[in-house]
């Protein structure tokens, strides 16, 4: 029951960075109707500046605020030089923009950090476990990413649900025509979108940095489950964004974990393992597959 | 529509240029150029039937990659069992001749295709491109899953198949046989494009709706012209594991998609013939650039990015010197 309660943790955990990367995203596709494949470069410029900033020095906080300014500062001159000439065209070649905006960074990081991994310490004062109920120890710094994860969800609806901004942006979604002709500046409006995405990318890469290895090409493995994410929520809700954030942290996570033990109970041993891994790996396509078959629009189309 | 004759100025320098090639590679005392261009002309198979969805159909995959897997690895499989003599289910020896292999993947590549497409096909825009690309990332997670081939590794091959009268361990004769592959295909294509069923594909990726009103069904049109394309994509992987003798999880990944996606539109989308120029120009840009610098990409992705945002028509288009032209 307590590693139940644990990997629980642990998927809720992984929604959560999928949450802050899927909410961008699912903004720029919703307003700016771009598809946008760099968003993952984003998030793993938040871990590498993060990375370097920590270890130089020696605050992981400073290493957190560097990270945010540089995937904030690089999605606004992403946004000015590229995306805005994409914003009329065709689906295809935004795609092979951004395409080409991942080649670019990813050669990038390499030329500047190497093609080593670089590791990140989780800062000391998040180092040990908290014992969340009897028995049951849960390292502070998955703790401290799910508290950070759920302030920044909160921060994000009140931004979008309680100011003036947030009503411009939401306008800005339902229809950018109208929104332009009452005067708002869209152009502004949408690289100020673009930079909080790339902003929440930067954050979800740098608290990914002490768990993960920071490599080039990292931001491509997280950046498709945020597609599952949103195909599954529905591609401009944030409330679609939230559920299918949670929803495919908690099948990743309980698949790894749990589907061995079940498939062992009815195969031999090596076969289980081999049958239960490939199954936990592609669950998470299996109910996309399954949620696209029953809404064609995901959970909640905007 | 461009004419006739600057077409063929065009093309049969290029034809003769490939035909000929063996002989330029023996000139050179440079073996590698041929293995170069085969592995030109598998890409350039793959591009092609790329295109039959992103130029004809309008159907933007980003998941092509996942077929040239499929049929890498029933090659890959079929070759495995022969060589360790422990039938494949139990039931089937493998086999090592490319008579059967080369149709057993083309037709497992056309399965899969039909699964697939028949699923992503009942979404449009942005979710059927995030949805190809989750499917072929889905089939990607399964062939690293599979130990017995590989795994993350992927699968050495000791030979390439044989084919009745035809040494394909020979650098030589397997070029001829990419070549006359890729020229079969471009022949399918181009009947394809210009029937009916070309002609009602087109017309739904302007107005389905239009085609809807006219008692025809989009949607399967479009899953047939998708199960095609898978098909050709599974003859390039069949191909492309022979040519290498290696299969590896890699030809299912989303980059192989991605760079598919760029042979076709850097040589023309829409144009049968420009993916086999982008297949080339790629290919050979990136052997160039990789000559001067280990961090091409550095280059090629901004390059890549200019190109997509300015010009639109592709290497034929500049060429035959017109816009968007249905061949």
């Amino acid at each position: 029951m307590l590693l139940v309660i644990e990997q629980v943790l642990n998927g809720l955990q992984l929604g959560i960075t999928l949450f802050l990367m899927s909410a961008g995203l699912t903004l720029v596709f919703g307003i700016m109707r771009v598809i946008n494949l760099a968003h993952g470069s984003f998030y793993m410029i938040g871990a590498y500046v993060g990375a370097t900033v920590t270890s130089a020095s020696g605050s992981f906080l400073l290493g957190i605020l560097a990270a945010l300014g540089a995937a904030g500062l690089a999605g606004i001159l992403v946004e000015c030089i590229v995306l805005r000439h994409l914003y009329d065209r065709e689906h295809l070649t935004q795609v092979l923009a951004t395409f080409g905006l991942i080649l670019f960074f990813n050669e990038l990081t390499r030329m500047i950090w190497g093609r080593q991994p670089l590791f990140m310490d989780v800062p000391p004062w998040l180092a040990g476990s908290i014992e969340i109920l009897p028995g049951l120890t849960y390292p502070s710094y998955r703790i401290a990413v799910i508290a950070v994860g759920m302030l920044v969800a909160l921060l994000l609806w009140f931004l979008l649900a309680r100011t003036r901004l947030g009503m411009r942006i939401r306008a800005g979604a339902s229809n950018r025509e109208m929104i332009a002709a009452l005067g708002v500046n869209i152009k502004i409006l949408y690289t100020l979108v673009f930079g909080l995405g790339t902003l929440l990318a930067g954050l979800a890469g740098v608290m990914a940095g002490p768990i993960l290895a920071v490599e080039s090409g990292m931001g491509e493995s997280i950046l498709i489950l945020t597609f599952v994410v949103i195909v599954i929520g529905g591609i401009g809700s944030i409330r679609g964004a939230v559920i299918g954030a949670l929803l495919v942290g908690m099948v990743d996570t309980l698949g790894r974990a749990f589907l061995p033990a079940l498939f062992r109970l009815f195969l031999p041993g090596a076969h289980a393992d081999g049958a239960a891994a490939s199954l936990a790996a592609i669950s998470i396509y299996m109910l996309m597959a399954a949620i696209l078959l029953w809404r064609p629009r995901g959970l909640f189309p905007a | 529509m461009a004419s006739i004759a600057r077409k063929t100025a065009v093309l049969l320098p290029i034809f003769v240029f490939l035909a000929a090639l063996p002989l330029l590679a023996a000139y050179l005392d440079n073996p590698y150029l041929l293995s170069l261009f085969s592995r030109i002309l598998i890409f350039a198979i793959a591009a092609v039937s790329l295109d039959l969805l992103l130029g004809y159909g309008g159907l933007v995959s980003l998941g092509h990659a996942a077929f040239v897997g499929v049929g890498a690895y029933t090659v890959g499989i079929l070759f495995h069992h022969t060589t360790i003599g422990e039938p494949l289910l139990g039931i089937f020896a493998g086999s090592e001749n490319a008579l059967i292999t080369l149709p057993l993947a083309v037709l497992a590549a056309a399965g899969f295709a039909l699964v697939i497409g028949a699923m992503c096909l009942r979404t449009s825009g942005m979710h059927f491109i995030m949805i190809t690309l989750a499917f072929a990332q889905m089939l990607y997670y399964t062939a690293i899953g599979l130990e017995q081939y590989g795994g993350d590794d992927g699968l050495p091959l000791y030979a390439r198949n044989t084919f009745p009268g035809l040494d394909t361990n020979n650098d030589l004769s397997f070029y001829y046989l990419c070549l006359v592959s890729l020229l079969l295909i471009l022949f399918l294509a181009h009947r394809m494009v210009h029937s009916r069923f070309g002609l009602i594909i087109r017309g739904a990726s302007h107005n389905p709706d239009r085609i809807q009103t006219l008692g025809v069904n989009p949607y399967t049109h479009r899953l047939v012209c998708f199960v095609i394309a898978g098909a050709g994509a599974g003859l390039a992987g069949a191909l492309l594991a022979n040519q290498s003798t290696y299969i590896s999880p890699g030809l299912f990944h989303w980059t192989l998609s991605g760079e598919l996606m760029v042979m076709v539109l850097l040589g023309g989308l829409g144009t049968l013939f420009g993916p086999v120029l982008g297949a080339a120009a790629f290919l050979l840009l990136e052997e160039v650039l990789a000559m001067y610098t280990e961090h091409w990409m550095f280059y090629l992705g901004p390059v890549l990015v200019v190109v997509v945002i300015f010009a639109r028509k592709g290497l034929y288009g500049l060429l035959i010197g017109s816009g968007k032209n249905h061949d």
